[in-house]
């Protein structure tokens, strides 16, 4: 896409922002797309100070978007209120980017009560429904759907557990901001009864309060990203440096805002290793040469700059908090990024990963391309 | 009537090359029935091996997903990962 801009001598991202797929457009797997947020990363990234830093010799700038479906599945929650009011939400996937925090974030909402009342625990087979595997774009979407209703349904109780000490009709009882309420006048006149005091009462309105949930959730929603990679290719060498990277990506409703931002930066670093560094080397008997992470380079903390996440939120509809997967999307454009960004730096179109210094400097000797302008 | 659109060779094979069709089903569920009993093989084949796009919407490895009236449905390979 980098070089077809070129050759129109348009901008990389008003020529994506011309084609880019939005509501309504067929997707080229058959369906028509909704709810989806393509082309706000376009614009978030249009407009990020990023792209205003001016670049000097052999450094250049790559765009490149990318997409992926996400998925939900089979998942379970379990949500216990305790006898001193905190709460405890079980779940059955190991937290995955800071998963646990998020199921503890949607509980408290649902329940209305501050996060720090609710301790997020997982929970192994035997003591938690199943749950489909651990991935970096399901967990928060279909174990925090099963959460959240757990919760709601936890919420239900305290209502009647409400209505059982006051005695009058469930129906009669509103809950907000984690307190139950008379529902209006006809209700009858109480003091609202927060959680903590309903639950210090459980024993004697009919036992422990608690809820557990399983779903198949579907409706996950497509992701999407833009990423722009400024690069500094050394030549003598052929070593990539990366100055500045910019991944934008549409998140739905964020729910740990800093651990969103942290999946989006790890699936950066991560194809930042597929692009420059990691392969397998085999010798001529057939044994790999690079078997542990001394030689099979991936990239570590002094190799990248601080990778600037952009999240822009176009809620997913289909889940209680507007989620959407994030942790696989990140991962797509980080390749096509760099190729962009070293072509743009030395006139190089790289054709084969990793881009690692041997075959660069192997690219420059052949001049596949002319030289850029230096 | 939901519209189905099949992509997929396996699945073009089982319907003898249609591409697109009309189905009444409200149900994942009953329009694996109704495409097993019209091209025998394609509902197991969909079952097991596809997703079902509703209206845009990605299900998969469920039966109970509803199907509005009108749907625009598409047959496409399952989705692995998460």
């Amino acid at each position: 896409m980098d070089d077809l801009a070129r050759e129109l001598n348009m901008d990389p991202i008003a020529l994506r922002e011309k084609n880019a797929a939005k509501d309504g457009t067929k997707a080229a797997y058959g369906p028509t797309l909704k709810d989806i947020g393509f082309v706000e990363t376009l614009e978030a990234a249009k407009t990020h100070p990023n792209m205003q830093a001016k670049l000097g010799p052999n450094q250049g700038r790559g765009v490149a978007c990318g997409f992926w479906f996400n998925i939900g599945g089979e998942s379970s929650g379990a949500v216990h209120v305790n006898e001193d009011g905190t709460v405890v939400v079980v779940s059955g996937n190991p937290d995955i980017g800071g998963s646990r925090a998020s199921m503890a974030m949607m509980a408290a909402e649902v329940l209305g009560i501050p996060v720090e009342r609710v301790r997020p625990i997982v929970g192994d087979t035997s003591s938690i429904a199943y749950s489909f595997l651990t991935g970096g774009s399901r967990v928060t979407f279909a174990t925090g759907m099963a959460v959240s209703q757990a919760a709601e349904k936890v919420v239900e109780q305290l209502k009647a557990r409400a209505a059982a000490l006051w005695d009058i009709s469930a129906e009669a009882v509103e809950w907000r901001d984690g307190t139950a309420y008379p529902a209006g006048p006809n209700a009858g006149e109480f003091e609202p009864l927060p959680l903590a005091e309903i639950a210090s009462k459980s024993g004697r309105t009919g036992g422990p309060i608690t809820a557990e949930v399983s779903v198949n959730a579907q409706g996950a929603g497509p992701g999407y990203a833009t990423h722009v990679c400024d690069v500094e290719v050394d030549r003598e060498t052929g070593h990539v440096t990366i100055l500045r990277y910019t991944a934008v990506q549409d998140v739905g409703r964020a729910i740990h805002p800093t651990y969103v931002e942290g999946q989006i930066q790890g699936g950066v670093t991560q194809g930042v290793g597929w692009a420059l560094n990691e392969e397998y080397i085999y010798n001529a008997k057939g044994q790999l040469e690079n078997p542990g992470f001394l030689d099979y380079r991936v990239p570590v903390a002094s190799d990248l700059p601080m990778i600037d996440a952009v999240m822009v939120e176009v809620p997913n509809p289909r889940h209680p908090f507007g989620a959407k997967g994030v942790g696989e999307v990140p991962i797509v454009p980080p390749m096509a990024a760099v190729a962009n960004a070293i072509r743009d730096a030395i006139g190089v179109r790289m054709h084969d990963l990793p881009m690692s210094p041997p075959k660069i400097r192997a690219a420059l000797d052949a001049g596949e391309l002319p030289m850029a302008a230096e | 009537m939901a519209r189905v659109f099949v992509s997929g060779s396996v699945a073009r094979h089982l319907t003898g090359g249609e591409t697109e069709f009309e189905v009444k089903a409200d149900t994942v569920g009953r329009l694996v029935r109704e495409l097993d009993r019209r091209f025998p093989g394609l509902g197991n084949q969909v079952e097991e091996s596809m997703a079902v796009a509703i209206d845009g919407v990605i299900c998969q490895d469920t039966l109970m997903e509803p199907i509005p009236p009108d749907s625009e449905i598409h047959l496409i390979p399952k989705i692995a990962g998460g």
